[in-house]
């Protein structure tokens, strides 16, 4: 086994809420004679959990509370979790910029967390300057980005404007130039916050796939925040799940990433409306939206055994009133289009118009669906309206006890019409 | 397996008070060295004269101190000739103030860097000292060339070099001291309170006319000479003519009473500062 890189022990973080003031001078007066005294700080007391959407009484709140974890030398880890729910206190305190109020963090080796690139680059100077105010920002001597400085302009791609200043770079040679100073780090333990989020495609695939290199050459060990779950997928091997400042769970990064996934989303089973306030227009208006289960309609559980109904009911004003079709996009809580399927076109009077979906069971793999639906006019096609996530829902998994198999099956759909025949020849 | 090697480093929510990692400060060498030359370099980046500006800023204001403090004031430079006496004055009281300027808005100014990277704080206002101390050492090569000058070509009898030179280094270290410490202070109290940076707007003006820059402290009535005693900086401001010119006052009292105030001041400032760098991205 792994020795431990990093060791997080009940830590927690205390925040103020509000505007700084008179008042607040006032309390740390206070605080000061109550910690001369041997008081608890009275703010640690009465502070609240971390819930943004909830308004709480308390002006103090933990971002983060008892937090515990231990990473081993080596491994690639995904902190996923809403906004606000504690991801970035948490960085923030591993890499140093601002310290626990409780617990502690031990680690060993060098640390560089790159919570953004090009930290401290100054417009003024030019790139060639840059580089070293940056390397030294992260940690780096002269000496080693000196070594590496040829290496660091060819990946980043500026060597006819190395001697330019940074403030006449576009923003996307900026971020190049950044990150191939960050990538030139070599610290044992690397802690990323959403940086990739910038930069073009072609440059995200670079710095994905420099940073798998990192991992997989020098067995050093990562940390890595984004809310682009395919990517966390691609990188990691194990995922932190953070909500309202405390660990919600800690396993392999595809059960977490499809934990996170179910777990944020709201079902929507039903969605229905009276006429007056009807989403749609002059042509179509809709009256009613439901997904249920085909066997048995109080069922709100549906497992990949279920055969399910998608139905979709408008009022179809619709002056051709015989081209109008209804069209679905099945869509996966990634946002991956799993598929896009139109109804029926049949000749239809003007009035309620029923069109519904049946979807088979064993057709799905389990995980977080939403439903997209569109009215169209075939002729154009055109599109009259749209109703957009207005179905949400949860396969959950269901498989034979005697399978022995209990990892996460792959694949956005599980198919058991599809014959795959063994024999012997 | 049990973890036997030691861990390189523990984050932990409380220091001592004094605990300045000053090895790992030096391992940031590098780092306040680029700090010191970004501050420098793009001072007179963009610029036609460059570092030449470095020789223009104290010239341009020692004249109009001559003017307007000399001839239309009529402040006695008691005999020295008063556009030296104004370089020189503007030349030590500018280090001072630069480096408390500077320091003082060290946090908020740096809060972009800071809140996205660790490196030892320290690194930042000792940077700030630095770069300011190479302005001081560049103004001084150029007021040493006028005074040399004045003594050996135009033979002014009233420039009277003493063995008081030698406590020009000294001198400066207290002013180092002053407006590290104090420059500390201002920007520690400055993250929580911004009330500060308004008062440093005025605050560092309202200074150099209690600190006995732009006159001698014999200019002074009486009850003002004994007041004046109290400010540490005038005490120094008085001493560095002194050592150059030989006219004026030079107290030892008052110099122990500026280096006790300045090394309170700066271990003040080195604790305070200790304090704040830990959670100061939380309130800035």
């Amino acid at each position: 086994m792994a020795e431990t890189a990093i060791k997080v022990e009940n830590v927690s973080k205390l925040y103020k809420l509000g505007y700084v003031g008179s008042g607040t001078f006032r309390d740390d007066v206070k605080y000061f004679f109550d910690k001369l005294r041997g008081k608890r700080n009275e703010a640690e007391l009465i502070a609240e959990t971390n819930d943004r959407e909830h308004k709480g009484n308390s002006e103090y709140v933990w971002a983060l509370k008892d937090i515990n974890f231990e990473v081993k030398r080596g491994e690639i880890w995904g902190v996923i979790g809403k906004n606000g729910a504690g991801k970035s206190t948490l960085l923030k305190i591993l890499s140093k910029i601002t310290s626990p109020t409780e617990g502690s963090v031990k680690y060993r080796g060098r640390i560089a967390s790159l919570l953004e690139v090009g930290t401290g680059f100054h417009g003024e100077l030019t790139g060639r300057e840059n580089i070293y105010l940056n390397g030294a920002v992260l940690g780096m001597t002269k000496s080693e980005i000196k070594s590496k400085f040829d290496e660091i302009v060819d990946f980043a791609g500026v060597e006819r404007y190395v001697d330019t200043p940074v403030k006449r770079y576009s923003s996307g040679m900026t971020v190049r130039l950044g990150f191939a100073v960050a990538a030139h780090l070599e610290p044992e333990i690397l802690i990323v916050d959403e940086v990739l989020s910038v930069g073009d495609a072609e440059f995200q695939k670079k710095a994905i796939g420099k940073m798998q290199d990192i991992s997989a050459g020098g067995g050093r060990t990562v940390l890595f925040v984004s809310h682009n779950m395919a990517s966390v997928r691609k990188l990691c091997s194990k995922g932190l799940l953070m909500r309202n400042g405390k660990i919600a769970m800690i396993d392999d990064i595809e059960r977490v990433v499809d934990n996170y996934l179910s777990s944020e989303a709201k079902q929507i089973f039903k969605q229905e409306w009276e006429l007056k306030n009807a989403p749609g227009n002059d042509f179509v208006k809709v009256k009613k939206v439901e997904v249920k289960a085909a066997n048995n309609h109080t069922l709100e559980n549906f497992d990949v055994k279920t055969p399910l109904e998608i139905s979709i009911e408008f009022y179809n004003n619709y002056a051709v009133s015989d081209k109008v079709y209804a069209s679905l996009h099945f869509y996966s809580q990634e946002g991956l289009c799993l598929f896009d399927i139109g109804s029926e076109i049949k000749s239809m009077k003007n009035g309620i118009v029923k069109s519904t979906l049946h979807l088979p069971a064993n057709f799905l793999n389990d995980g977080s669906y939403f439903i997209n639906f569109n009215i169209l006019d075939a002729s154009g096609p055109k599109l009259l309206f749209s109703l957009n996530e207005c179905l949400a829902f949860d396969i959950t998994d269901a498989r034979h006890d005697d399978l022995g198999y209990f990892a996460k099956w792959q694949g956005v759909i599980r198919p058991t019409f599809l014959s795959f025949t063994t024999e012997q020849v | 397996m049990p973890d036997t090697n030691e861990w390189t480093e523990v984050i932990s929510p409380k220091t001592s008070l004094l605990d300045l990692k000053l090895a790992e400060l030096w391992k940031y060498r590098d780092l306040i060295v680029i700090f010191a030359r970004r501050d420098i370099i793009a001072s007179y980046k963009q610029t036609i004269l460059g570092p030449l500006w470095f020789f223009i800023q104290p010239i341009i204001t020692s004249l109009l101190f001559t003017v307007v403090f000399g001839n239309i004031a009529q402040i006695s430079t008691e005999g020295i000739n008063p556009f030296l006496f104004f370089l020189a004055s503007q030349i030590c009281w500018s280090y001072f103030s630069s480096s408390l300027n500077g320091n003082a808005n060290i946090f908020v100014n740096n809060a972009g860097i800071f809140g996205k990277v660790y490196f030892p704080r320290l690194a930042a206002p000792i940077a700030t000292t630095l770069s300011n101390f190479f302005r001081l050492i560049i103004q001084l090569a150029l007021f040493l060339a006028i005074y040399l000058y004045f003594y050996f070509i135009k033979k002014d009898v009233s420039i009277q070099p003493n063995w008081h030179l030698i406590l020009v280094p000294y001198l400066l270290l207290l002013m180092t001291f002053l407006g590290l410490g104090l420059g500390i202070i201002v920007s520690s109290l400055t993250t929580k309170y911004r009330d500060f940076s308004n008062l440093m707007v005025f605050g560092v003006t309202l200074l150099m006319y209690a600190s006995a820059v732009i006159y001698p402290v014999s200019f002074l009535p009486e009850k003002y000479q004994y007041y004046i005693r109290f400010n540490p900086i005038a005490s120094v401001m008085e001493s560095f003519r002194y050592a150059f010119f030989g006219q004026g006052t030079f107290n030892i009292a008052d110099l122990i009473y500026s280096t006790i105030f300045a090394v309170i001041v700066f271990f003040a400032g080195l604790i305070v500062f200790n304090r704040i760098e830990k959670n100061f991205m939380d309130t800035v």
